[in-house]
Formats: C-alpha cells, structure tokens, sequence
C-alpha cells in the first residue's frame, strides 16, 4: 500500500479525529453513548452508511452536475441510510430500538455529507472506501470510548457486564444527559494535552 | 390541557436540546452572541413549523394509505431541503430586510438534525394535525430558550479567565452539562 492510501486511511482514527478533533456528529454521539454497547452499534451503523455513500457517490461525481450535487448526496445517502433502517429492524431489532430516532438521523450526520462533499466527489472509489473505513473507525473508536466511560462511571459496567458489586454506588448522572457533556468535555480536554494543543 | 402539557413536556422537560440531544450543532456553532441566537431560534421555529405540517400531510396522504412507510426517511429529507430552498427564495424577493437577518442561518437548517428529528417524532407519537404543530412550536420554543440562554452565559464567559486547559471547546461543554443540570429540575412535571 502506498504512502497516499495509508495516509488516507489513517488520517479519522487520530489525528482528524470526526468527533474529537474536528467535533462533527454531535447529535448521536450525545444521544446514543448511554452504554459501550449503543455507542459500539451507532458507530457501526454510521460507518456502513458512511462506507456506501462515498463509494456510490465517488463513482457517479463525474455524472452529477455541481450545482445540484448537495440534493444529490443526500438523497443518495438517504437511500442506504433506508436501506440500512430495514436490515437492522430485521436482525438487531433490540439495537434497533436503543438507538430510535437516531437511525434516520444518520442522513443528516454532518460527518458523512462532509465526507462527501470533501473526499469522495473529488477522489477515486478505493481512496474514498479507505477514508470511509478510516473515518468510521475513527467515529466508532470515539462512540464506543464515550459510551465506555459513561457506563463505567454511571451505571458501574462495560459491555452489560457488572463489576462494581457492593463496593461503590455508580454515579447515576453520567447516563443522564448532562453526563454526556461532562464526559465528552473530559475526554476532549485530555485528546487535546495529548495532541499539544495551546 | 393536554396541549398544555405536549406544551410544557417539549420546553422545559424533554427540552429538545438539553435533553434529546437534537441540534447539537447549531446550539454549540451558533450561540457566541446572544443577538445571532435569537435569529436562529426564529429560523428554525418558522421552518420546522412548516416541516412538520407538510410533512405531516404527505406522510397521511401519500405515505401511509399506498403503504410506503419505508420511504419515510428519504421522502422527509427532500421535503425539508426543498422547503428550506423555497422559504429562502420567497423570503429573498418578498422582505429583503428579513433576508438579512434570517439569511445566513437557512442554509445551516437543512442539516440540523432538529428539524428532520422532530418531523419523525410527531409521527411516531402518532399525533393529530394540532398536537403535531403545538409538539413542534413548543419545541422550537425550547430550542430557542436553550441557545438564548447558552449564548447569555458565553458572552459572560469570554470576559473570564478560564484555566488553559479548559479553552474552547471544553469549557462550553462543561457550560452545556450545568445548564443541562438545571433543566433536569424539571424532570418531576411529567403527565
């Protein structure tokens, strides 16, 4: 694999990291990450659609005229976003009902018209495939570390799995809604020490 | 009274940002001055409005009676960016002086997940007509409230010092979680 691939393919996990670098998708990731779980399963569905789109959409840019291309990507990714609601009501019908309103909702992630409006109208299939797959690993890893953290903290598991016991009560405030802003604002001040930035 | 607590539900206890997380983006974009929250509040009041009763109609027209439900997702997101497209073309030849203030912000609303959010939420509660428009207006009342107040407290914010490590982003987060707290008070009003 070349240098342009790898690089295209590494650039989301870390250093242009969707939600904690660039802060993009805030709606489900707020929404969704009361437990690893919901978090881990959003990231999937998002990447999936996300995988699609930038390959149907880098395959037709050359047919799409520019001034209608924003239309376009949406209705072309409303699509798999339809397609993707009818596979998880078929086999993840538990998922399908934790995660609810943020399912078609995907369609109006900024992360994926982003992606496509940026990458995949200007780059050919495989690169827009790798940024896609590099992109939503970088969504997943952010969804599931913050769904990780808040069911660690708020409910005193990981994954359904209980270890806290009788030894501590869990701080019930970080699966309520401010906890998702606590626990996102925490982990961005640490990414940020971590990147060095001023 | 029941449109009274659909009222008092969408603001203060399911407070569509607060406490539902749509239309995060616009909330932590948006709200650096008090006087540009304002003008988005009444943008996205006037088109969600209007989204969820075209909606609302094609959804009971078209949608259901021929058995297209699956459609709902890719109809509703046509729907809500031509709207957007019409309201900004009608408002550009009719009042330019209304153009100016609510202009800039329209474009932003066809990816606010606020407004394709609450069109699916009005039909999935299987509201009429009326408790559809008194669900949406209250809860574009509560965004409005929400990025008004937020935007109160960050222009206090700029004229503070704020620990280094808090700077941008984090701070405003934090800011959100506390203000999140609060409207968790109204929790105990729920019918």
């Amino acid at each position: 694999m070349n240098k342009t691939s790898l690089d295209n393919l590494t650039r989301g996990i870390i250093r242009e990291n969707p939600i904690f670098v660039m802060l993009l998708g805030m709606c489900p990731t707020l929404g969704v990450t009361t437990s690893a779980i919901n978090g881990l399963g959003m990231g999937l569905a998002t990447m999936f659609v996300l995988m699609l789109s930038n390959i149907a959409i880098s395959s037709v840019k050359k047919i799409i005229p520019d001034i209608i291309r924003i239309p376009a990507f949406i209705v072309i990714i409303a699509s798999f976003v339809t397609m993707l609601e009818m596979i998880m009501q078929a086999y993840l019908p538990a998922l399908y009902s934790a995660l609810g309103i943020y399912i078609p909702l995907i369609v109006v992630n900024c992360i994926i018209l982003g992606r496509a409006e940026a990458f995949a109208s200007k780059n050919s299939i495989f690169q827009s495939l790798l940024d896609a797959i590099g992109m939503g690993i970088g969504f997943t890893l952010a969804l599931t570390l913050l769904g990780s953290l808040r069911e660690i903290l708020g409910n005193g598991s990981i994954f359904g799995f209980s270890f806290m016991g009788d030894i501590a009560n869990p701080i019930l405030l970080f699966i309520m809604p401010p906890g998702a802003f606590l626990a996102l604002a925490s982990i961005i001040i640490v990414v940020n020490k971590l990147r060095g930035v001023k | 009274m029941a449109y009274l607590m659909i009222f008092i539900t969408a603001i203060f206890v399911n407070n569509i940002i607060l406490s539902q997380f749509l239309g995060i983006c616009p909330f932590l974009g948006v709200s650096k001055k008090i006087s540009t929250a304002v003008g988005m509040g009444i943008a996205v009041m006037f088109v969600m409005t209007l989204a969820t009763i075209v909606t609302f109609l094609i959804y009971y027209t078209f949608l259901q009676p021929y058995n297209l439900k699956f459609m709902t997702t890719v109809t509703f997101i046509l729907v809500i960016a031509s709207l957007v497209q019409m309201v900004e073309i009608i408002i550009k030849k009719s009042s330019p002086a209304l153009y100016q203030s609510l202009g800039i912000f329209l474009p932003l609303i066809t990816t606010n997940c606020a407004v394709l959010g609450i069109a699916i939420l009005t039909i999935q509660k299987n509201y009429t007509l009326l408790a559809g428009i008194c669900y949406t207006l209250a809860s574009a009342m509560g965004f409005t409230l929400a990025i008004v107040i937020f935007a109160g407290i960050r222009e206090r914010l700029d004229r503070t010092e704020v620990p280094q490590a808090l700077k941008g982003t984090p701070i405003v987060l934090i800011t959100a979680a506390l203000l999140s707290m609060a409207f968790m008070g109204f929790a105990g009003i729920s019918y």
